[in-house]
């Protein structure tokens, strides 16, 4: 009787969560479809679901007129160029608050967040003369070292939250066992601190792909990422729904599924380890 | 036991990144302020000369500096309260016994991982355009006059987008927080007779707590920030009606090369953000200790 009830209420459950999970998903789901029809389908009205001619035509479009990998690849190689060069910067930092803390290291990394608090805004104007004055506007180094800067207190704060779950007495043992410091990082640490490091790598390619203040601003086309390539849609001629569907679905698919794997972390991330 | 050789050594692996950030904060801090003190326009070169706070008393007397403050205050206050509160309701619901939950968490939380230009241009143009969009369709369907969102109701149509993007953010932090609540305590308050409302009120939301606090504080520190929503949807207008402080700022910049008076924006807008940031780090702070 009690479970006849309660299967009852899972099903009921289960539509509403499923209703709002699809409402919430809809405008993805929605763009994903139109990038898959004509024109003049993607504005019908009443507007057509499924059944329509689904074709490529669009992604061969947005390729050949606008050059689309080129700024794909900027994309690539400034949100893994700046994740990659902003761990190689944080590890040793993380590692040494995390291991040797001494009564300072709280106020270091309280010190390291509110730099984060800064809002872009306040740093917009001199970047932007000394990269104007370097030759770095629009170049993909420039973007490279800015979203390094933004992101390194994220980076340092989950390093170091994951480093610190590592007890120490591990390293002791290891030490008591004759390990050097070379054996102890590569046999004691490493297979230890990888996860950590992974998830750090996952959830920082994520905030750089998207970040957009600092990429729209700085960029206009040869160092352009996927954020300003996008934008260029919003002064549009003609029809253009499908196509700028086109060229969304593939800005980010790869963006959330790596998010949907990062779920975890991502809460551990953002709230600098202060919900887990 | 920390030698002083480890301690050291830890030093020298701490300075990389501290003198970075380091460069990074104080650097262009110092020279905005310094900017904000000096008449300066990129398009007037070599008519530079100090000005004292001249600069601020412009800023702050301008009618656009009042109107991207509402701006802001109701960008930030509207999109809170839609995440914050619709968080809550979705982390409950989610928390629930359910087929398939995994799925409905990933349908969820997928907006969070839009691309800011990528989903102010989906909304722009295939829901709220006045002719094409899904909105007006579902206005002509219902008999009513199909409505030009972002000429008629920008800061509202920019809410609805950028709450679109945190919505998942809250509901996903409150729901670990829920996640993590203990069952026995809830047990134990049924059994003392607490119907579903007071068992909300009195032992999940104190839980939730924390996670709230959190979640309000590092979304403001975003949505304080709000760029690029504005920029490929409304332009801040019309007029100054979508214009937030970060919008203004730029538009002085770099459309009307103000350096000075968008520097001293700069400044209003860091020290705005400072107010809330002192509460978030006293209360990361106070994690941390425990």
């Amino acid at each position: 009787m009690a479970r006849k009830v309660s299967t009852q209420r899972k099903v009921a459950f289960t539509v509403m969560a499923w209703t709002i999970g699809f409402l919430m998903f809809f405008p993805i789901l929605w763009t994903f479809l139109t990038s898959f029809k004509s024109e003049g389908d993607a504005i019908a009205s009443p507007p057509v679901f499924l059944f329509f001619n689904w074709t490529m035509e669009n992604y061969h479009e947005v390729q050949s007129r606008s050059d689309y990998f080129s700024h794909f690849w900027n994309s690539v190689v400034i949100s893994f160029g700046s994740t990659l060069l902003g761990l190689l910067i944080a590890i040793p930092a993380a590692w040494a608050m995390a291991f040797s803390p001494t009564k300072r290291t709280k106020d270091v990394l309280m010190w390291m967040l509110s730099t984060k608090m800064m809002p872009p805004v306040g740093a917009l104007i001199p970047i932007y003369l000394i990269f104007r004055d370097g030759g770095l506007l629009d170049s993909r180094i420039g973007l490279v070292v800015v979203l390094t800067l933004i992101n390194l207190p994220i980076i340092v704060w989950m390093l170091y939250t994951y480093f610190k779950e590592i007890p120490g007495e591990i390293l002791e043992a290891a030490r008591m066992d004759g390990a050097s410091l070379m054996k102890e990082v590569i046999y004691v640490l490493t297979p230890m601190a990888v996860p950590g490091i992974a998830s750090t790598l996952l959830l920082n390619i994520i905030l750089a792909w998207n970040e957009a203040f600092w990429t729209l601003n700085l960029t206009t086309s040869n160092a352009a990422p996927l954020t300003t390539f996008i934008a260029s849609y919003s002064s549009p001629e003609g029809l253009f729904y499908a196509k700028l569907s086109a060229a969304s679905t593939m800005a980010i698919a790869p963006i959330v599924i790596l998010g949907w794997f990062s779920q975890k972390q991502l809460v551990r991330g953002l709230t600098f380890g202060a919900v887990k | 036991m920390a030698t002083t050789h480890t301690r050291s050594a830890a030093r020298l692996m701490m300075a990389p990144s501290v003198i970075l950030l380091f460069a990074w904060m104080i650097v262009p801090l110092g020279m905005t302020i310094y900017f904000s003190l000096l008449r300066y326009n990129l398009l007037m070169p070599g008519t530079e000369e100090f000005t004292g706070l001249l600069n601020y008393e412009f800023f702050l007397t301008d009618p656009a500096f009042f109107d991207a403050l509402k701006n802001t205050l109701l960008l930030v206050g509207g999109v809170l309260a839609i995440s914050v509160i619709g968080g809550i309701l979705m982390a409950l619901l989610l928390d629930q016994p359910m087929f398939g939950q995994g799925i409905v968490r990933i349908l969820v939380i997928a907006p969070f991982f839009i691309m800011p230009t990528v989903a102010a241009l989906v909304w722009k143009n295939m829901f709220m355009n006045p002719v094409n969009g899904l909105f007006a369709w579902l206005f002509r369907l219902l008999g009513a006059e199909p409505l030009d969102w972002l000429a008629v109701a920008p800061l509202t149509s920019v809410v609805i987008i950028v709450a679109w993007q945190w919505l998942p953010f809250a509901t996903l932090i409150l729901l670990t927080a829920l996640q993590s609540l203990d069952e026995e305590q809830k047990e134990a308050a049924e059994m003392d007779g607490a119907g579903p409302i007071s068992k909300f009120i009195y032992i999940t939301l104190p839980h939730m707590a924390r996670a709230i606090t959190v979640v309000v504080l590092i979304e403001t520190i975003f949505l304080l920030s709000v760029f690029a929503e504005i920029l490929v949807t409304t332009n801040g207008g019309p007029g100054t009606q979508s214009t937030n402080i970060t919008y203004l700022v730029y538009t002085q910049a770099l459309l009307q090369f103000d350096v000075g008076g968008a520097s001293a924006g700069g400044i209003v807008a860091v020290v705005l953000a400072n107010i809330v940031a002192i509460f978030l780090i006293r209360m990361i702070g106070k994690n941390l200790e425990a």
